[in-house]
């Protein structure tokens, strides 16, 4: 119990001491002093998240030359286009995808590394988070140049085998496939590591009951593996779907967000409009229309998460 | 302790006598009497221009005693166009800030007017051309520098041998170095055959039509070409006209012979199109031949920069002038006039140009015949038209005649390349057009 109020049961006399004791209390409170010892991460957090969260809400009530308040009226601006709809439905199709193969891939390489003898594990948990360390913007130039549009390391050994080329930036479907690959190289790692260590705590006496049960692999998956690890699933899952949703580096790098915008997001759509058109304010509601979306998603995955502390 | 009592009458002889000695003594000056300036340049890309440009900023700092700092910004990822936001919305930042193209207009409220300093530059170095004065000025106000480093035309650059070879056309004899222009059947029609003969060749035109402004700009002289304007000087929709019919029938003809992946190119594909050997015209300035020179000399050596293609409107090149702009926060805005006077000398001028090896375009008519351009090579001569010397064509920007508020939005989001490629890959005209006016109606927000 973190929070213990710690009594001197001192009957109550005057006011002013009464007023002394109180704070002396409030001062001895184990609650008091973590709020005490938090306070500069707190100011931080004010100060580089709470700000800048404030005054893009703050942009996106101006008008175009930032001159007069217009309310929803950028929104409702937005509403009425028809590439900002285009956005919405690619973010979606973007971060949902890119999350459930990271899910996946993470998840079966995960247990791949698990079943690895303990001596050699290390190595191959130190190779398999090389993408997730490298910075995207480098990594991301690397695929670039594989997917070149006249160069393409790919079309070249694809043209070995009699493939192609295949236009891996130039063509939509494949504009999308190609950036989705690349998140889904570069965040599995950081699932794979996530369900290692669910993983390893999960206790092997269950295993052995399900054996001694007779549950073959699947089922020693399905009713002891998943649920143990659910908690841990939701909220990566939710943590990519953030992370993902904001993407900016990847498709910037990749695409810019074409061919004819088939591949513009939320961020690469906001800094088009807001820091190359020169409309910061139209840039921040753009911005700012992930935050619904991810606010729906939150309360779905972490109320599921309480549900099954609590059943816990 | 004893105290003396001042009168009235000590007083004010005092005061009249510090008065005096502080008129009459000798003013002496310190290193940095005249204060700080900060500056924000465009990092150049050719090595050693930088270099110059520090050179003449000493040069003139020693002389007028300030004390100055120089950032150079890179533009690669927008990293310029990010800083120039940030000031204007810090309102704090370099005293001068490189910006280029659209970025006078977009901050023209936090910019400091020039005219002191453009005025006096135009009567010595010749007039500017229309693009400058489009993109520079608003209401008779000047309001930014036109700057030399950075600016640039981006016209074809074409392979001598493959052009003869295959399209029949001899560049070097239709503009020939050291003589104006024979260029008077280098028109659409001749450009389109012979995109299509070197495309059957396999060395087709290196012309992109992704987002990125090497695309932009291309599409934008081709459709002035023909007249086709999106939105009118007046700031009214034009995009159902028969220019704009006529343009994208043009361009739909000429995709067919370009490189399949050309929708995905950006600013960097061209060049590699042109230095790996792999076509025979792009659209740029003499960047991807400086490289080529140092990287494929052979192929350096059969290029020639020259005029665009004429359209039944007109001879229309893609310029895109870069400025430096004074910001109105500026806490040194005479110092800061003083050295964007200075840079903007002709012998500055000459300066730049021979730095940049004649990739840097002044935008005044008297200085478009420096010996840098006629100097360079091989083969000698191949930037000799580069800077137009003989005014045969008119230097433009895409979407121009619009409001330059308006023009700037229709340019960053690439709706003349967008419309030319949904057309030509099967959208009906009137849904294209549709949608580019829908586009446009959106744009016009203030």
């Amino acid at each position: 119990m973190a929070d213990v109020v710690v009594e001197h049961g001192r009957v109550a006399g005057a006011t002013g001491a009464r007023k002394r004791t109180s704070l002396h209390n409030a001062l001895k409170r184990k609650s008091t002093v973590a709020f005490f010892l938090t306070l500069p991460l707190i100011l931080l957090i004010a100060l580089l998240v709470l700000y800048p969260a404030l005054f893009s809400i703050h942009l996106a009530t101006l008008n175009k030359s930032m001159q007069k308040f217009v309310g929803f009226g950028n929104f409702t601006f937005l509403f009425k286009r028809e590439t900002f709809w285009m956005v919405v439905k690619q973010s979606c199709i973007f971060a949902i995808t890119a999350v459930i193969f990271k899910a996946l891939i993470g998840f079966i390489v995960a247990h791949f590394v698990h079943n690895i003898p303990a001596k050699g594990q290390r190595k191959w948990r130190g190779m398999l988070l090389v993408p997730w360390v490298i910075p995207p913007a480098m990594s991301t130039l690397a695929w670039l140049w594989l997917f070149d549009p006249s160069y393409s390391a790919f079309n070249y050994t694809l043209s070995l085998f009699g493939i192609g080329p295949v236009n891996w930036l130039g063509d939509a479907a494949w504009a999308r496939f190609s950036i989705i690959l690349v998140n889904v190289w570069y965040g599995a790692p950081f699932f794979m590591i996530m369900y290692l260590a669910a993983l390893k705590s999960v206790p092997d006496q269950l295993y052995e009951a399900a054996a001694i049960d007779g549950a073959n692999w699947w089922q020693r998956i399905w009713y002891v593996t998943l649920p143990m690890m659910r908690n841990i699933i939701a909220i990566t899952t939710l943590f990519s779907l953030i992370v993902t949703f904001a993407n900016f580096d990847i498709v910037r790098i990749l695409t810019s967000g074409g061919p004819l915008d088939q591949t513009q997001i939320f961020a690469t759509y906001a800094f088009r409009v807001g820091i190359e058109s020169s409309d910061i304010p139209l840039g921040a509601s753009v911005s700012l229309f992930m935050v619904p979306i991810l606010a729906v998603a939150a309360i779905f995955i972490l109320r599921d998460v309480n549900k099954r502390g609590n059943e816990a | 302790m004893s105290r003396k009592k001042l009168t009235r009458r000590q007083f004010v002889a005092a005061t009249a006598m510090s008065s005096a000695a502080l008129i009459t003594a000798p003013y002496v000056r310190g290193a940095y009497a005249a204060g700080k300036l900060s500056i924000g340049f465009w990092d150049h890309w050719v090595p050693g221009a930088n270099k110059t440009s520090t050179d003449l900023v000493n040069e003139w700092a020693a002389k007028e005693k300030v004390e100055v700092s120089i950032d150079y910004i890179t533009s690669n990822n927008k990293k310029i166009e990010l800083t120039v936001a940030a000031e204007a919305q810090a309102k704090s930042g370099h005293d001068i800030l490189q910006m280029y193209t659209w970025w006078p207009h977009a901050y023209a409220e936090q910019l400091e007017p020039v005219n002191d300093v453009v005025e006096p530059a135009i009567k010595q170095n010749g007039d500017v051309n229309g693009t400058v004065k489009y993109l520079g000025q608003a209401a008779g106000k000047w309001l930014a520098v036109p700057a030399t480093p950075g600016s640039q035309i981006k016209g074809p650059c074409s392979r001598i041998d493959l052009m003869k070879k295959y399209a029949g056309i001899d560049v070097q004899e239709m503009y020939p170095a050291g003589a104006p222009p024979k260029a008077d059947n280098w028109t659409m029609d001749t450009f389109l055959k012979a995109a299509e003969a070197c495309q059957k060749a396999g060395f087709a035109f290196g012309i992109g039509l992704g987002e990125t402004t090497d695309s932009v700009d291309t599409a934008g002289a081709i459709f002035q070409s023909f007249g086709a304007e999106l939105v009118n000087a007046k700031g009214d929709l034009t995009v159902k006209t028969d220019q704009v019919r006529q343009a994208l029938e043009y361009y739909k003809k000429l995709i067919a012979f370009l490189p399949p992946d050309a929708p995905s190119w950006d600013d960097a594909s061209n060049n590699k199109w042109l230095i790996s050997g792999r076509g025979a015209l792009i659209m740029n300035p003499p960047s991807a031949w400086a490289v080529a020179k140092r990287d494929a000399p052979q192929v350096a050596e059969q290029c020639w920069t020259h005029g665009f293609p004429a359209g039944p409107k007109g001879r229309f090149a893609p310029f895109l002038p870069y400025f430096w702009g004074l910001w109105s926060f500026s806490k040194n805005k005479e110092a800061a006039k003083s050295l964007l006077a200075y840079l903007s000398q002709p012998s500055s001028i000459e300066k730049f140009v021979a730095a940049s090896g004649g990739y840097d375009l002044p935008a005044y008519a008297n200085m478009t015949t420096l010996k840098t351009w006629a100097e360079e090579g091989p083969p000698k001569g191949t930037l000799y038209h580069y800077p137009n010397p003989y005014n045969h064509q008119t230097l433009s920007i895409a979407a121009s005649p619009a409001p330059p508020k308006i023009a700037q939005q229709i340019y960053a989001q690439a709706t003349l390349t967008k419309m030319a490629l949904r057309f030509a890959q099967g959208e009906k005209m009137e849904t294209t057009l549709a949608w580019a006016e829908g586009e446009c109606e959106g744009f016009m927000r203030s």
